[in-house]
């Protein structure tokens, strides 16, 4: 199982870096959005993978998965969130301002 | 005694006065008079207490961890400033009512200068020199207000700018001495570091320490060579400079020399540094002054001359030399801010501050001008004025190393200055007044406004008493300050006229005497000085250090910023790229550590395929954007699993609810942009990324392949054992976000908030057209809101609304919360809008969102500061077990309240940037539609 999310999150981590290396706002924006699902896993697997023990006190039960990266990513995903909304909002803004999508505001490929 | 208040009185004086000054200009003068009496009133009953030899200390515990205590100090030196700044303060506030004309906006400008008073009141009273760091550097930042008051000239701007700069640095200078200052003592308090002499002076870190220091004083009090700022701070409205450069701002600097006296002086380098650049300052200034054409800029230059003066007696270091040193403050304070005022009469009176058109106006305004005289007669040390007193007090000093083999240097300089000082008191006084008739005035003058005339009258009153009678007037005061400086007994001295013909006498009569001829030849030493223009002035050399400045920063900025995204972000991950990699290679065994693995079931794996396939096609798809889109939900759907999987199961709801939210938001905003990015011409540069993108990628898998099979330590226990009894909630993810790192929460909350209102800003005015046909040319449907998803999605709202509810209040125990619900109830909401459309949902919800995620916020802080009333810190939150009929048992936890702004904040954020991105759509939808509309009618 760990080798298995070791190859999902380096997936995850390779499509976004090639992606934010793009050309064109939108594409930048998917890889910044895969850079924030690999970043949001790789703090959550920081707390060794734990199956079938969510971090909710029950009676009787000892063992449960770590809570504080889960309470990191809950607020990084709604962060994410944000950032991606500012930066596409910054793209469309660019786009109305500069007449085309081009990361550097310069229309060539 | 409540010192705290003295000094806050004038901070919230200033708003009071800005407030006040809508309801008519000249309120706000006269309730700057109000806050600034009350405060010279609360201080009143103080002053005995301080006559009688007391320190009165207030203290008021702030940061017990650093040692930083808020703390007040009253002795006689901090009295005798505190009654400069606030006496002068009432007189500058009156002269200022008529100073400023119809068009200046006095509000600011009273607010500005409380502003300033209560700044300068917090260096005199504190007792912390931290605290003192923050009041000096909030005069800095007020002076800068203040000389910049008439913003639109641009002289104002840049002499508020040098001010600014050079003041702000000497504050930095001084944070870094202070700094040292407090580790050689261990204490920042001055009762300690003032008993501390001994240690301070042996200490190794004495030299750096007292330089650092000497630059914040040198800089604040416009010592050589830092002196420069201050005639270009003349720009300011003539009321700002009679306060700035009279009792206050510059005194700032010669307040703190004396203040750390005892600590600091008695050594060779205290002599050196401070007497030679007071010597210097003193004899290079009044130089200057002669030759300045502005009046102020006389009086500026003059200022500088006194201030090294006062500067060079704290240098000698003899106790009667620092009696002396204060004595002037008091003196030059009194001449000075009258001289100003004078100043700012006649540039009044005639429109012009050049002496070379101010000739002959004894005719026009004889009461000003004997008014001016008293005060110019002081400064030049005239006997029966007062400065005649402390500056024969200071020539004596100047003997304390004659029988040194430089010593003649001291005396000779003195009197040196005291000639160009006579000569352009001399010059301001025969030049203006006298001297034949103006030229080619502006207006023609005549005597200024009753009341303008009286702050000058009190102090040129001052100036012949203290003058006439020292020892009735200014003796008790000046004992007392001196006394408290040297934190020892006084030497003798005696404050008469006349002591007999000692050398201080003749170096007076010589001054006089050559002030007169110097000033009668005038004529070629001005000429000459015209020639040699300003190169001689610091301000070319400041102009130049900016420009360098502004030029090698701008060119080392383009060096690291060549201006494109791709390449800084190509070097970004290279760099990180070599850094892993170097932790791999110069680490620590084998890649594989010895953590037993969990075995691999089916699903898993093929959950873990069809993330990967999806995430590759995406990338690989990325031209085709729409496409890319949809698969890119599937990998975030993907990651929703791999949390349900991994015992996270808040974090699955959250990622979900958020992964909805993205997808629509992405969508929205695509319809705008190009359907499909243009083929990339360069296959090298392809192959270059993915070469980067598959390193990364396995340098990722790698780090997470050798953490995941290593055991490790964990904090949580804390958590897990005491989210029930400490947090009264059974979901520890929840209690940690809410309750145990609830400050964390709101800072997130905060960021949320704000990038949704900037993103509210950047929406604002935005002009774009979406295309009407998909990639492919083919029209979109125009049936947008089929009417049975309509119809559905109005039907789902209230259920989903219970959801959101039930969600919010279980996330306590179970999972759930103010996120999840927040981010549920928007998703619900945004489902309206794209089913019934916005006007139809628009009609039909809160109008102003933005307002709702200030609530939300309130509601945040408010439920942290509530524990405040119970004597709890901040966001401590309690909880209790109520049984509800019918309900049963239900638990009520402050926390809760916590979430239910952090719900409100992610509502009506979500709902902000996505709403308001789909009205951007119906904008640009509704031509459209009119246009449609017309043609069926036809």
């Amino acid at each position: 199982m760990e080798a298995l999310i070791s190859i999902v999150l380096g997936t995850l981590t390779a499509c976004g870096v090639y992606l934010i290396l793009r050309f064109h706002t939108f594409p930048v924006v998917l890889g910044l959005t895969f850079l924030s699902y690999a970043a949001n896993l790789f703090l959550l697997v920081m707390g060794r993978l734990t199956i079938g023990k969510p971090p909710v006190i029950t009676e009787g039960v000892t063992d449960y998965a770590d809570p504080l990266p889960q309470a990191l990513v809950l607020t990084a995903i709604v962060i994410s969130f944000a950032m991606t909304a500012f930066v596409i909002m910054l793209s469309l803004k660019a786009y109305a301002a500069m007449g085309n999508d081009h990361v550097d505001g310069k229309h060539k490929l | 005694m409540n010192l705290l208040l003295i000094s806050l009185t004038p901070f919230m004086g200033a708003i009071f006065a800005a407030a006040i000054s809508r309801l008519g200009r000249l309120h706000s003068a006269w309730a700057a008079v109000v806050v600034a009496l009350l405060a010279l009133l609360l201080l009143l009953p103080l002053i005995p207490d301080v006559f009688a030899g007391q320190t009165l200390i207030q203290r008021i515990s702030w940061i017990p961890m650093f040692g930083l205590d808020v703390a007040f100090r009253l002795d006689g030196l901090a009295l005798l400033f505190a009654l400069l700044i606030l006496g002068i303060g009432i007189l500058i506030i009156v002269y200022a009512r008529y100073y400023l004309s119809e068009r200046d906006d006095m509000g600011r400008f009273y607010a500005y200068l409380l502003l300033f008073m209560g700044s300068m009141l917090g260096i005199a009273l504190s007792e912390n020199i931290i605290q003192l760091l923050i009041f000096w550097e909030l005069t800095s930042l007020s002076s800068f207000l203040l000389i910049s008051y008439w913003q639109n000239r641009q002289e104002s701007r840049s002499g508020a700018r040098m001010a600014l700069a050079v003041t702000g640095a000497g504050g930095l200078a001084l944070l870094g001495g202070f700094l040292i200052l407090g580790d050689i003592v261990g204490s920042y308090d001055l009762s300690v570091i003032l008993a501390s002499g001994d240690t301070i002076r042996s200490d190794p870190l004495y030299r750096p320490m007292l330089i650092l220091v000497l630059l914040g004083a040198f800089t604040k009090s416009a010592q050589f060579p830092f002196h420069f700022w201050l005639p270009n701070a003349m720009a300011a409205p003539t009321p700002v400079s009679a306060y700035l450069h009279s009792a206050t701002m510059v005194k700032a600097g010669v307040f703190l020399l004396a203040r750390l006296f005892p600590a600091l002086s008695g050594t060779t380098e205290w002599f050196l540094l401070v007497g030679m650049t007071g010597l210097a300052t003193l004899v290079i200034a009044a130089y200057f002054a002669l030759f300045k054409h502005d009046l102020k800029g006389l009086l500026a230059y003059s200022t500088i001359s006194h201030l090294g003066l006062i500067t060079l007696l704290f240098g000698i270091g003899t106790p009667l030399a620092a009696v002396a040193g204060v004595f002037h403050i008091i003196n030059h304070a009194i001449f000075k801010a009258s001289l100003f005022m004078a100043a700012g009469i006649i540039d009044h009176e005639t429109g012009t501050r050049d002496m070379r058109r101010l000739r002959g106006l004894w005719m026009y305004m004889p009461y000003t001008a004997s008014l001016a005289m008293v005060a110019a007669a002081s400064m030049a040390g005239v006997p029966l004025f007062n400065g005649f007193l402390s500056k024969e007090m200071f020539f004596s000093e100047t003997l304390f190393y004659i029988e040194e083999s430089w010593g003649w240097l001291l005396p000779a300089a003195a009197t040196m200055a005291g000639v160009f000082a006579v000569a352009y008191s001399l010059r301001f006084i025969h030049n203006v007044f006298f001297n034949g008739v103006p030229v080619n005035l502006p207006k023609t003058p005549h005597e200024p406004p009753r009341w303008m005339k009286v702050p000058i009258e009190v102090l040129v009153a001052l100036c012949l008493l203290v003058g006439i009678f020292p020892a009735v007037t200014v003796e008790p005061i000046l004992a007392v300050a001196a006394n408290s400086m040297l934190q020892a007994p006084l030497p003798e001295y005696d404050l008469a006229i006349w002591h007999g013909f000692n050398p201080a006498v003749w170096m007076s009569m010589i001054a006089l005497a050559g002030g007169v001829t110097v000033y009668f030849m005038r004529a070629p030493l001005l000429h000459l000085q015209d020639k040699l223009g300003e190169r001689l002035e610091f301000k070319t050399a400041y102009n130049y250090f900016l420009e360098k400045l502004f030029h090698y920063t701008t060119q080392i900025t383009h060096w690291l910023n060549p201006n494109s995204l791709q390449r800084m972000v190509f070097v970004f991950i290279i760099f990180i790229l070599a850094l892993g990699a170097s932790g791999f290679f110069g680490g620590v065994g084998s890649l594989t550590g010895p953590y037993e693995l969990l075995p691999v079931d089916g699903v898993s794996l093929l959950v873990a395929m069809v993330i990967i396939i999806a995430a590759i096609a995406t990338a690989y798809m990325h031209q085709q954007r729409f496409v890319a889109l949809i698969l890119i939900g599937a990998v975030g759907l993907g990651v929703a699993l791999i949390f349900i999987k991994f015992s996270a199961p808040d974090l699955a709801l959250t990622q979900l609810s958020v992964e909805v939210v993205t997808i629509v938001l992405l969508l929205l905003a695509l319809y705008f942009l190009p359907q499909q990015s243009p083929t990339e011409s360069n296959k090298l540069r392809q192959i270059r990324d993915l070469v980067v993108a598959v390193a990364a990628g396995c340098g990722v898998g790698a780090l997470i392949w050798a953490v995941l099979t290593r055991p490790y330590e964990t904090i949580a226990d804390y958590f897990l054992a005491n989210s029930v009894t400490g947090g009264g909630g059974t979901n520890v993810v929840n209690v940690i976000l809410v309750d145990f790192r609830g400050y964390d929460t709101l800072g997130e909350i905060t960021v949320l908030a704000l990038a949704g209102l900037g993103i509210y800003a950047m929406l604002d005015h935005l002009h774009l057209t979406g295309t009407s046909q998909d990639a492919n040319g083919r029209p979109w449907d125009r049936d947008m809101h089929p009417v049975v998803m309509a119809s559905f999605t109005r039907l789902l709202l209230p259920l989903a609304l219970l959801v959101a509810m039930f969600i919010l209040l279980r996330g306590h125990n179970l999972p759930g919360g103010g996120f999840i619900a927040g981010l549920i109830t928007a998703v619900t909401l945004v489902m309206q809008y794209l089913a019934n459309g916005v006007t139809w949902t628009q009609s039909r919800l809160p109008a102003n969102i933005h307002s709702i995620i200030g609530y939300g916020l309130l509601i945040a802080v408010v439920t942290g500061l509530a524990s405040w009333l119970f004597q709890y810190p901040f966001l401590t939150s309690t909880f209790r077990h109520i049984h509800w009929p019918l309900i049963g048992e239900f638990e009520l936890a402050s926390a809760m309240v916590f979430d239910l702004g952090v719900y409100l904040v992610v509502v009506s954020a979500t709902l902000l940037i996505l709403i308001n991105l789909g009205l951007v759509h119906s904008m640009t939808l509704l031509p459209k539609s009119k246009k449609h509309s017309r043609k069926w009618k036809h």
